[in-house]
């Protein structure tokens, strides 16, 4: 048998793109197939068969198969969900971010924030919820609350952990070459909790889009995790189904997105590049 | 020594630690006068303050009793004209090679053109100059340590405190680099200060071996290396001033555990 190396060039590259492409797609597949075996000549079975959740997806999606209500209006539930996801998280980092790097950096503010921040952080996004739309009013604000949230904690713990765990040696060197102690912490700190930072808005947003249905949940009239708990009251477990999946690729090609953002910004990070 | 004033002096430094155990005496009484353009080695086993000695020199801790002056001033903490060179190197991670030996100018308010100048005028001295884009991790650890050299001498450094810095590095490594820090000193007037543990290391490289010995830290005696240089490990010179100093280092070692003793002596 030949070993890879010894084939032409282009049959070499197709079989190692043959090989890249075909392990990922093999799970889903077995997955797709086993659902497609356990729902087919069940006509009673209450979780829809992978080809009904394809048509409703299309139907989702372009409209022209059932014409009810749910009949192309994916892209309008996607962008809502998209904005919330985004603005959510966005508003995470804003004051995650800086009040992450002061609890990792200045003694009194540790001492004043963080004992209430970790008796609050066990509290899960979904036992705030009745309280939200009490304070929030039912609608986009509570959701926007909830999924900024979500993305509040990573966030502010890797940052927080990113400053204080900054090699000591780092500061020695900098104060050994000449920094002053006001350059430190731009010079310094700041660039040495970069990945860490990176990290929590990585997970931060990946739970923005966990907590997304959850913050839909206080009776918007879009999004994705609306359309969800609307189906859900009519049965259409198809259409269940069909929001999961759009839910799983959305936040799949942020958190892709994110990752290429990293490597190009932290490519002297061994971790990121 | 060189007539005049000297550029470091330590008079009766003393570091005491205090732990939860009671007072740890890291180093007793230690007093050192150097040179311009001596080169320094600090040996002795772990614990006996060689590294707490350098690290007062460099004023990254104050003693709690006595002084480090240089140039005839009270040290009150780390400056550019006292270099470090780590023994883990410390480099910016973030920052190229070009990036890392530009810190210390940048951070001194140099002008852009001063800068870029100097660093790759140090890149070149340890020839780094088709890594100067590479980032830390890149590098192996020699080029690393290089590196860290050439950071401390873009900063016009006059003294080279150097903590075991090729202690990490393979033993081709640490030859190369011992004769390329032997050569750079030469050409400069550079004070080098050398941490080390091993004798041959010292005298090797050392215009003076200091002698260090722990518990209480202190130091025990100071040697003049009296051997011509370049010196030549194998020479019968340089046997004698070994046994010498490792003479003086095991007569106050802690006694090996009884069991060790048999296979040393079964070794040939």
């Amino acid at each position: 048998m030949r070993r890879k190396a010894d084939w032409p060039r282009p049959i070499a590259g197709l079989l190692s793109a043959l090989g890249r492409w075909t392990w990922p797609v093999l799970v889903p597949i077995a997955g797709l197939v086993l659902w497609w075996l356990g729902t087919k000549d069940r006509p009673a079975s209450l979780v829809p068969p992978p080809v009904e959740v394809g048509r409703a997806l299309w139907d989702l999606a372009a409209g022209g198969l059932y014409d009810d209500a749910f009949s192309a209006t994916l892209i309008t539930h996607l962008l809502a969900s998209v904005s919330r996801v985004y603005g959510g998280f966005l508003l995470a980092a804003l004051v995650g971010v800086p009040l992450g790097l002061m609890i990792g950096r200045i003694g009194v503010v540790r001492s004043m924030f963080e004992p209430t921040l970790q008796i609050l952080r066990p509290v899960p996004v979904t036992a705030w919820l009745p309280l939200a739309m009490i304070l929030f009013g039912i609608g986009p604000r509570s959701a926007f609350f909830l999924v900024f949230l979500g993305a509040f904690y990573p966030v502010l713990v890797n940052t927080t952990f990113g400053v204080r765990s900054v090699d000591p040696r780092l500061f020695e060197a900098a104060s050994m070459l000449g920094a002053s102690s006001s350059a430190i912490f731009p010079k310094v700190v700041l660039p040495a909790a970069l990945p860490s930072i990176f990290t929590g808005l990585r997970l931060g947003l990946g739970f923005a889009w966990v907590v997304i249905v959850v913050g839909e949940m206080t009776g918007v009239q879009t999004g994705l995790g609306a359309i969800i708990m609307e189906a859900r009251q009519l049965s259409r477990t198809e259409i269940v189904i069909g929001g999961m999946v759009v839910i799983g690729f959305a936040g799949f090609i942020s958190d892709q997105f994110v990752q290429w953002l990293g490597r190009r910004l932290l490519r002297w990070s061994p971790q990121h590049a | 020594m060189p007539d005049g004033l000297p550029i470091l002096e330590i008079a009766g430094a003393s570091k005491t630690y205090k732990t939860r155990a009671g007072d740890v005496h890291a180093l007793t009484n230690a007093s050192l006068t150097i040179g311009k353009g001596e080169f320094v080695c600090l040996i002795g086993a772990s614990g006996c303050g060689k590294s707490t000695l350098l690290r007062l020199i460099g004023g990254f801790e104050t003693p709690t009793a006595g002084g480090v002056k240089m140039w005839d001033a009270l040290v009150t903490g780390p400056g550019p004209e006292r270099g470090m060179v780590f023994q883990d190197y410390a480099l910016f991670p973030w920052l190229t090679v070009r990036g890392n030996i530009a810190f210390g100018p940048k951070a001194r308010g140099l002008s852009r053109k001063e800068v870029r100048a100097g660093a790759d005028r140090f890149i070149e001295m340890v020839g780094l100059t088709k890594f100067a884009d590479a980032y830390p991790h890149q590098l192996s650890g020699g080029m690393r340590q290089r590196v860290a050299i050439a950071r401390v001498l873009a900063n016009d450094t006059q003294v080279i405190l150097m903590d075991e810095p090729f202690g990490a590095l393979d033993a081709m490594t640490r030859e190369r680099l011992q004769e390329e820090l032997l050569e750079l000193w030469q050409r400069t007037q550079l004070t080098v200060i050398f941490v080390t543990h091993a004798i041959e290391e010292a005298i090797l490289l050392a215009d003076r071996v200091v002698v260090m010995t722990p518990a209480p830290g202190r130091i025990l005696s100071d040697n003049r290396v009296g051997l011509a240089r370049p010196r030549d490990v194998a020479s019968p010179e340089f046997n004698s001033v070994r046994r010498e100093l490792s003479g003086l280092l095991m007569s106050h070692a802690p006694r090996a555990p009884t069991a060790a003793r048999p296979l040393l002596r079964a070794l040939p």
